[in-house]
């Protein structure tokens, strides 16, 4: 099939839809947290006056009273998020102090300790996993303190890990990998114990060694279960980083939300959420592509 | 001394569950013949006589109660390359591709070759197999027939001393599986392999071997007798419709299987164990002889 056919036989439908209901929700919003120009009129001179003492009001060059843009209102409308979003993106690589880093700089933090601890955990887990997939007593020996680990919250680790490792960039760090142990613990196990039998013959029939067995062999038979078990961990650790950030003040996306919470600046409230939510689609992106690469069609 | 020996092999099982618990279950008893080199020899009866069980006990998957089985003069222990197995489930590496699953093979039986001479002798089998062209697909993508042409080469790519065939052909659909006999005998006939092969199809028995050996019903199956076939090679489906020697030979071997493939020479043994036992173990005569020609 051509570019040009694949262009033409594309379905632009749903990409109509998408937008459209973009722009309805873009309305609503707007519409929503529309605020009403403002009336004086009731208002005595010194009500005024206090109003315009706190910052409430102020007067334009008419002299006319209105209400202080840089005093936010209520929810901020779309355009007050459009315009933090611009600024925020063309200091995207600033640095100002220890705290103030540009938005480049917290998500890179975020993935980088997002990489480190899924990485890790994942190698564990599938070693692990492994392990006690071959060994059927093994299996059976650890599987309750399996589910019972698995269903603890990552973030309830965190004060013990806190206080053990005395260091909250680690401690963010364990907390994710935390989160991506156990459901590739248990799906590695899961895939390598019920793998069919007729492999492990061929295996055995061709006198494979052990690790040339268990790469050639036990591993990709498993590796659906593995990338299911993994995929699982994947959402469960990224759900788990931004609250960590936001708890131990490690920098970060999840830090950026919480901080511009103290400000007080909801515009950045939001913007933060964004930013969760565009770098979530593309590591799911990332991973997904990954593991295209180790699975294949069952027969 | 015979190539393959298969010596008083029997082979009993506990029975698991049920009023019979702690019990034994013999599935057959006393199985004794030989194997010559170049020989292809084919095991008929009924499900659950045990011949399947017999075939892994002679790969080394399985171990024999009793006896054992004795290959070039080796006693049989555990799998190994001087035996491929081919597998009624074609039993293909879903994640390699028809090619890697073939050089897999010769790589593992041949570890110090080059890795070229290792790619011309997995192609040389995959063109003898008639793959050519599906050499990068995988066996999700690949008919019945074809995935067993794979596990066909991969079995004779490694030259084994003797090649075990577990029904190959029952998953495959019976137009396609005439071509694949036909090649098989080919490919047997280029490589001078020995062929055990067990199988529920007559015909399939008949056009494809020197011998069959006919096994009385489970449990307490035996060995009942071997025949020969002494129909000229090259056979066709086609001549062997009208050759008296098949017509007769069909015939005797159905009836067999038909009165109830019980032993001519010996009154029907005294049957031990209820149906319940059989259930235990598995049994699932019922649907397989739906397979069995009429």
């Amino acid at each position: 099939m051509s570019l040009v056919d694949k262009i033409k036989s594309f379905d632009y439908g749903p990409v109509f839809m998408s937008l459209g209901f973009f722009l309805v929700f873009i309305l609503v919003w707007h519409g929503l947290t529309q605020q009403p120009d403002f009336d004086s009129t009731g208002l005595s001179e010194n009500e005024l006056m206090t109003m315009e003492f706190n910052g409430d009001i102020i007067q334009d060059d008419a002299g006319n009273y209105i209400y202080n843009p840089d005093k936010p209102i209520g929810i901020p409308g779309p355009a007050k998020v459009f315009d933090k979003t611009k600024s925020e993106l063309k200091e995207i690589f600033h640095k100002k102090g220890t705290n103030d880093h540009g938005i480049g700089h917290l998500v890179w933090y975020t993935v980088k300790r997002f990489a480190i601890g899924f990485l890790a955990a994942s190698i564990f887990a599938v070693v692990l996993g492994v392990i006690i997939g071959l060994n059927k007593k093994l299996f059976l020996a650890l599987n309750p303190f399996i589910q019972t680990l698995k269903p603890i919250s990552p973030l309830a680790w965190m004060p013990l890990l806190l206080y053990s490792v005395q260091d909250p960039t680690w401690t963010a760090i364990l907390v994710v990998f935390m989160a991506s142990l156990w459901p590739t613990v248990a799906n590695t196990a899961f895939g390598v114990s019920t793998m069919r039998k007729d492999y492990l013959r061929v295996a055995s029939l061709l006198e494979m060694g052990y690790f040339r067995r268990l790469f050639k062999v036990v591993l990709p038979a498993a590796a659906p279960a593995i990338v299911a078990g993994l995929r699982i961990s994947f959402g469960s650790a990224l759900v788990a980083v931004v609250p960590a950030e936001m708890l131990l003040g490690e920098l970060g996306i999840g830090y950026l939300s919480w901080i511009e919470w103290n400000n007080l600046d909801i515009s950045g409230v939001i913007f933060a959420i964004i930013v969760v939510g565009v770098v979530g689609v593309v590591l799911d992106y990332a991973f997904s592509r990954v593991a295209k690469l180790v699975t294949y069609p069952e027969m | 001394m015979s190539f393959l020996k298969v010596d008083h092999v029997s082979k009993t099982f506990p029975v698991l569950d049920g009023p019979d618990k702690g019990q034994t279950f013999t599935v057959f008893k006393e199985v004794n013949f030989e194997i010559q080199q170049g020989e292809f020899l084919t095991m008929i009866g009924h499900s659950g006589c045990g011949k399947s069980t017999l075939l892994n006990i002679m790969a080394g998957f399985d171990e024999p109660s009793n006896g054992g089985v004795i290959l070039d003069g080796n006693l049989i222990t555990k799998p190994g390359l001087d035996r491929m197995v081919v597998f009624q489930s074609f039993a293909l590496m879903p994640w390699l591709s028809t090619f890697e699953n073939v050089r897999v093979a010769v790589k593992s039986a041949h570890p110090d070759w080059s890795p070229d001479r290792i790619k011309d002798w997995t192609q040389k089998y995959i063109d003898m197999m008639s793959l050519g062209g599906a050499e990068s697909k995988k066996p999700a993508f690949l008919s019945g027939g074809m995935r067993q042409r794979v596990g066909l080469a991969r079995a004779f790519a490694v030259e084994p001393k003797i090649l075990l065939l577990d029904e190959p052909f029952a998953q495959i659909d019976a137009l396609t599986r005439g071509a694949i006999q036909e090649e098989l005998v080919r490919m047997w006939n280029a490589t001078k392999s020995t062929v055990f092969m067990v199988t529920h199809d007559v015909d399939e028995a008949i056009l494809l071997s020197d011998r069959i050996a006919l096994m009385t019903n489970g449990p307490d199956a035996e060995l009942a007798e071997i025949v020969e076939v002494n129909i000229p090679r090259p056979r066709s489906r086609e001549e062997l419709i009208d050759s008296k020697e098949y017509v007769e030979l069909r015939s005797h071997i159905l009836h067999f299987l038909v009165r109830g493939a019980k032993r001519q020479d010996s009154p029907p043994s005294e049957m031990h164990f209820s149906k319940k036992d059989m259930e235990v173990k598995g049994d699932n005569s019922s649907s397989e002889e739906k397979r069995q020609p009429a």
